[in-house]
């Protein structure tokens, strides 16, 4: 089905499963430990052998040797796998670096062995009996000594690198209120609980992996390509996935291990990656440097807006896009944005949990904090006053929906934003000094075909078939919804089975793209079988009624059950889209505000209360998009206050590699979360009228953090993460 | 190779082990109950959490052989999929996860948590250490705080803990 022209009124606005909040249809399993994870897989393969994954312990040469005689020797081995032993690799373009190292060592815990034996002790001790003779080389791990030799790169997702509209210095330059800030953000990491884990198994020529992947139908290319291995020949199921957050999207080591290990030891193998590789060896969010600078008249309104990002990646690595969001947001006549790269030898940076926008949104709602404050103007209003319908480098796109001052005002006033003291540390509750601080937020919605199975059999059950992922986003729920509110049938007589590459390729879950459209191809699929039956019944498609388990038309009614015959009926179909991403801008919005406490004497920072409003589309499921925002809030909490990859600038590698050094947040650091929903459609996205709402919740909230923090204490932190250290030596009189 | 007997979920189970095996590994690759998660294998993520003599312990950090003769609970034995125990109804009922990876340790945990309240055993925030412990949200979030949930359902599961002990969070 081809999504051209705005939707019009569908089976889905019945919205009588559809739209409701809906408990997960996985929840039993996941409640229970019933619910199969990668690495938990005792039932699809007997004689599974453990494999341990070696890492470089250099962040960048050569190695020059690898003695592997007492490893070989040790118990229970039964294979090491090396570079030099694995036969010809080759590489996929979404793995910039290889998997599998050596000679030439890329990043610090880079995979240069997989160990191989009968049990998971055996293969632990045996792999630290591997000796590798290393030849160090001289690496670059310093973004911002990198930062004067930066390149422009050519991005190949996100835009271009120069973006320029009327004459943004000669207009910043006579602005007669300018603003120009520099502000960084450190390198993050996803930091999902479960690890990235493989079983593999091979039968001849065919390859089965059991993973934990987002995204199937590239995981199954690449697997396939890195082992020169025709496509058709491997399979890759994953049903359930232990969080992502993006570090799942690319085929990573434990797939390609585990597929080398199985081969060489002749047995299913199945490997995790160790908790201390996995910061080093997979990807991470690259830290950036941003400088923002806004000129603007005395009533508040933006003339010239400018955003300027460095970031540094592995060699064919992309820039983070920290600009995007500054392209679109705010008005202003003349704008600029540029993106520069350095080439670093840490490991991969990409995508995490909305690229680009997460970290430029953690810098520019700094900035239009800090440029309300010079006017002395409210925040929010700021804000509305520079609010565009368009887009704002091409006035002749409006924005599909956009209901940014909505969110705001609705917000101010479910916080009670009036009863914010816009002098700085002023408000002091027992020790604490009190501030409350708003971002906007912000985050494009993108459109990509998907496809799906669908499936009426004689007991009038429906069966969805798709390599749709869940991560823990709620695709279950939701594709299970839409098939019943598509063929009128209740939510439990819908099976829905995801993440196997025999299923018909979908979106799959990243960019915040996975629920608009992975339930629209379902839609679409939806369509077929109903235009199927109806057909097989004689019925006028186009008059055809499906609801209460029965199918009408005219005085004619069928029971599904027995409209699909004892065979059943099958539909298989997708959404592909036309022009209406290009007509219309499509981003969804929202408003984050925060209310924190600042020890006066420690400077420690707890949050107190947080609220998002966003306007997002139609929701499909409040229940699991509540819980998604939440979490995403959460997430940007962890960003502003503690989580930093701190980079060994010596040796090249993230020092504090485990969930004990990098921390994230935990209970004690998260208050109650209000979150709401404006009523909104949008029938330029598709047929469900949705837009993605997972990562919108991460845009601005880290900011809205630091705001509060710099109004409850009027200190201003332009670096993240926002520690006491920083905050130490400048608070307030504590008397 | 060392043998061990203990009661996981009150079957009593024998096994001969590695004596380098987990509990954690022990449970999952051994006895083949993989409900219990390995998160960290490091004690920092509080996936492997389970309930040992009505205690409850990260798995990961114990050796199996040291077990000998304990009566260990995990999410197995709380509940199933076709009768919830309530903990697991709150989770499902509170939207209390996401991914679903972390939830047999918090549900454990929370299951614990309730249990040290009522036996007034004190936490970091318990300001009264001779009075009875309050069930305050503060109370709950310390206690809960070894449970790391990335995908950041704190907020919901708060709420379900909360419903379980009988009061909002």
């Amino acid at each position: 089905m081809r999504f051209e022209h705005p939707a019009t009124f569908n089976p889905i606005d019945q919205l009588k499963v559809v739209g409701r909040p809906t408990s997960r249809i996985e929840g039993p399993l996941k409640t229970t430990g019933t619910a199969p994870y990668a690495y938990e897989r005792h039932d699809v393969v007997t004689e599974q052998a453990y494999g341990y994954v070696v890492g470089s312990a250099i962040g960048k040469g050569r190695i020059n040797a690898i003695d592997l005689a007492a490893a070989k020797a040790a118990p229970g081995v039964l294979a090491i796998v090396t570079a030099g032993n694995a036969g010809k690799l080759d590489k996929a373009e979404r793995n910039p670096a290889p998997l599998l190292g050596g000679p030439e060592i890329a990043h610090y815990h880079q995979a240069v062995a997989v160990v191989v034996a009968e049990t998971f002790e055996q293969a632990r001790a045996a792999a630290q009996l591997v000796r590798v003779d290393y030849a160090p080389g001289d690496g670059r791990f310093d973004l911002a000594a990198s930062r004067d030799k930066a390149f422009t790169p050519d991005p190949k997702i996100g835009g271009p690198a120069d973006t320029a509209v009327g004459d943004f210095a000669a207009t910043f330059a006579a602005a007669p209120v300018q603003l120009d800030a520099t502000y960084t953000t450190p390198d993050q990491g996803h930091a999902m609980i479960e690890p990235h884990a493989s079983i593999a198994a091979w039968e001849g020529d065919g390859l089965t992996v059991w993973t934990s992947n987002q995204m199937i139908a590239w995981g199954a290319t690449d697997l396939a390509k890195t082992l020169g291995i025709p496509k058709e020949n491997v399979r890759l199921i994953s049903p359930y996935i232990g969080g992502g957050f993006g570090g799942k999207l690319f085929l990573r080591a434990d797939v390609l291990l585990a597929a080398l290990g199985a081969r060489a030891a002749a047995r299913p193998v199945k490997v995790a990656l160790q908790r201390p590789l996995m910061f080093n060896n997979t990807t991470h969010r690259p830290a950036t440097i941003q400088r923002i600078r806004i000129g603007a008249d005395r009533d508040g309104k933006i003339s010239a807006i400018g955003h300027e990002s460095w970031s540094g990646n592995v060699k064919d690595g992309e820039p983070e896009v920290t600009v995007n969001q500054t392209r679109l947001l705010y008005a202003g006549a003349n704008r600029m944005t540029a993106m520069r790269l350095s080439e670093l030898d840490l490991a991969e940076g990409n995508a995490m949990r909305a690229p680009g926008e997460a970290s430029g949104m953690m810098a520019l709602e700094i900035a239009i904090d800090e440029l309300a404050e010079k006017f002395g103007m409210d925040p929010i209003e700021l804000r509305i006053k520079n609010d565009t319908q368009v887009d704002p480098e091409h006035p002749e796109r409006p924005f599909s929906k956009r209901q940014l001052v909505e969110c705001l005002r609705e917000g101010a006033t479910r916080f009670g934003w009036s009863r914010r003291n816009p002098q700085t540390g002023k408000v002091r509750d027992g020790r604490f000094l009190v501030g409350f601080g708003v971002a906007a937020a912000f985050r494009n919605n993108l459109l990509t075909k998907s496809a799906a199975r669908v499936r009426l059999d004689r007991d009038g059950r429906v069966t969805v078939e798709t390599d749709m992922t869940d991560i823990g986003t709620g695709s279950y729920t939701i594709i299970g919804q839409t098939a019943a509110e598509m063929m009128g049938v209740p939510l439990d007589k819908v099976v829905v089975r995801l993440g196997d590459s025999d299923f018909p390729v979908s979106c799959g879950s990243g960019g915040q793209w996975g629920g608009n459209n992975s339930t629209a191809g379902v839609y679409a699929a939806c369509v077929k079988l109903r235009e199927a039956i109806a057909q097989k019944l004689g019925f006028n498609s186009a008059e055809a009624v499906f609801a209460d388990d029965v199918v009408r038309s005219g005085n004619r009614s069928v029971a599904l059950a027995q409209a699909a015959g004892n065979d059943g009926i099958t539909a298989e179909d997708a959404i592909e889209y036309g022009d209406l991403a290009k007509t219309y801008q499509q981003s969804t919005f929202g408003a984050h505000f925060v209310e924190v406490g600042v020890d006066a004497d420690t400077a420690e920072v707890r949050v107190r209360r947080m609220l998002a409003v966003c306007a997002a589309g139609r929701i499909l499921n409040p229940t699991a998009a509540r819980s998604q925002v939440i979490g995403a809030m959460t997430m940007g909490v962890g960003a502003a206050l503690m989580e930093d990859l701190v980079v060994d600038k010596r040796h090249g590698f993230f020092v504090n590699h485990d969930l004990a050094g990098y921390e994230v947040p935990v209970h004690a650091d998260i208050p109650h979360q209000d979150m709401f929903f404006l009523d909104e459609t949008d029938p330029m996205s598709s047929p469900m009228k949705a837009k993605g709402v997972a990562e919108l919740g991460i845009c601005g909230v880290a900011a809205a953090v630091a705001n509060a923090v710099y109004n409850a204490t009027g200190v201003r932190v332009r670096d993240y993460p926002i520690t006491l250290d920083k905050l130490l030596d400048r608070m307030p009189d504590a008397a | 190779m060392t043998r061990v007997s203990f009661d996981v979920n009150g079957e009593p189970h024998q096994l001969e082990l590695d004596t380098r095996t987990t509990l954690l590994d022990a449970l999952r690759e051994h006895l083949h109950l993989t409900g219990t998660k390995k998160g960290c294998d490091h004690g920092q993520c509080g996936a492997c959490t389970v309930i040992v003599d009505g205690r409850r312990i990260n798995s990961c950090l114990t050796l199996a052989v040291m077990h000998q003769g304990n009566e260990i609970t995990t999410i197995e034995g709380l509940g199933s999929p076709e009768q919830l125990h309530p903990m697991q109804a709150a989770f499902v009922k509170h939207d209390g996860y996401q991914c679903g990876y972390c939830t047999p340790g918090q549900i454990c945990s929370a299951v614990a948590v309730l249990d040290e309240i009522r036996a007034g055993i004190p936490s970091h925030v318990t300001a009264d250490l001779i009075a009875p412990v309050r069930l305050s949200n503060a109370e709950l979030r310390e206690r809960m705080s070894g449970n790391i949930c990335r995908c950041g359902a704190y907020s919901n599961i708060a709420e379900a803990i909360g419903e379980v002990a009988g009061r909002s969070a």
